[in-house]
Parts: C-alpha cells; sequence; structure tokens
C-alpha cells in the first residue's frame, strides 16, 4: 500500500492554506472561499476511490451482503 | 514488521494533521479518513487469514455455520460504525456520531434476532 496520497493531500492542503490567506488579505474573499471548495473536491475525488475499496474489503472479509 | 510501518505512518500523519488542523480543517478531516483506511488496507492479508482459520475451527466443531457467519457480520458492523463515529467526531459533530452508533446498534440486533430466537426455543425445550 503506497502512502504519497497522504503526502499528496497534505500538500493539496497547505497550498490551498496559503491560497487562502493571500486571497483574503488582498479581499478576495468569494475567491478564498472558491479556492477552499476547489480544494475540498480535488481532495475527495482522490479518497473516493480508497473509501470504495475500503467498504469493498470490508464487506468481502466479514461476509456483509 | 508491518507495525513500525504503521506507527510510523501515524505519526507522520499525526504532525501533518497538528498543522492542517488549525489552518484548514476540512482537509484535515479527509487526511484522517485516508490513513485510517489505508492503516485497515495494510492489515487485510492478516485479518483474512485469521477469519480463514476461525472459519475452519468452526466447521470442524461442528457449529452451525449460521451462526459463525452471524458473529462475523457483527463485527464487521462494529467495526465499521467505530470508523465512522470517530470520524464525525473528529470534525466535531457528535450528535452525528451517535446517531451511526445508534443504527449500528440497531443492526446488531436485527443481525442477532435469529440467535436470539434460537437461545429461547432451546430454553422453552429443556423447559419441562
Amino acid at each position: 500500500m503506497n502512502i504519497d496520497i497522504i503526502f499528496k493531500i497534505a500538500a493539496i492542503g497547505i497550498i490551498v492554506t496559503v491560497l487562502n490567506q493571500v486571497l483574503i488579505h488582498s479581499g478576495r474573499e468569494e475567491q478564498a472561499m472558491m479556492v477552499t471548495l476547489a480544494g475540498i473536491v480535488v481532495v475527495l475525488m482522490m479518497v473516493m476511490n480508497m473509501i470504495s475499496n475500503l467498504f469493498n474489503a470490508i464487506k468481502t472479509i466479514f461476509q456483509l451482503y | 514488521m508491518e507495525i513500525f510501518q504503521i506507527v510510523i505512518i501515524g505519526i507522520i500523519v499525526m504532525i501533518i494533521l497538528t498543522i492542517l488542523r488549525e489552518t484548514s480543517p476540512e482537509i484535515a478531516v479527509v487526511l484522517s479518513l485516508t490513513t485510517g483506511i489505508i492503516i485497515f488496507l495494510i492489515m487485510i492479508p492478516k485479518l483474512s487469514s485469521v477469519i480463514e482459520v476461525l472459519n475452519i475451527l468452526a466447521k470442524k466443531s461442528g457449529i452451525d455455520n449460521v451462526y459463525f457467519t452471524t458473529t462475523l457480520k457483527i463485527i464487521g458492523i462494529a467495526y465499521i460504525t467505530e470508523f465512522g463515529s470517530q470520524l464525525c467526531i473528529d470534525a466535531n459533530e457528535k450528535s452525528l456520531a451517535s446517531k451511526i452508533e445508534l443504527a449500528g446498534k440497531i443492526m446488531i440486533i436485527f443481525l442477532s434476532i435469529p440467535i436470539i430466537i434460537a437461545l429461547m426455543e432451546t430454553i422453552v425445550s429443556i423447559m419441562p
């Protein structure tokens, strides 16, 4: 299992935070919110596959059909 | 040993989470979810071999297969419920967490109804 995705998510979080601060200090609150939202959507798209994998694994191991 | 791998992953994620928690809590929640998934996916091969051995033992001892499968299902429901509710508690949604736990308890009772009925029938047949 590769743990690259953890570092990817951490990097996205830090970048989004920096962009958020820059945009808020230059007086563009709406665009700052859009950046935060885009970051969340990107991260969720990355994680969605893994959530589905986890649920499938639990279903097969514990025979929950 | 995988345990060192898991502990190191946990420490690294803990350090990252302390940075992210103050600045962007929404991504911190997703990160902790991902870490939980990765740790479980690392443990899957060992868990499945343990369950395989338990299955063989249950077959040898002649227990009805329904009971073993039900127990396994209950363990699975308990694990997944705990996973979801802890995630909700991390995101400061305690009421949602308690609702998830309630749903898990109801599902467990629903699954254990056949066992309860079998137990009651045994007791009734023993009574004179």
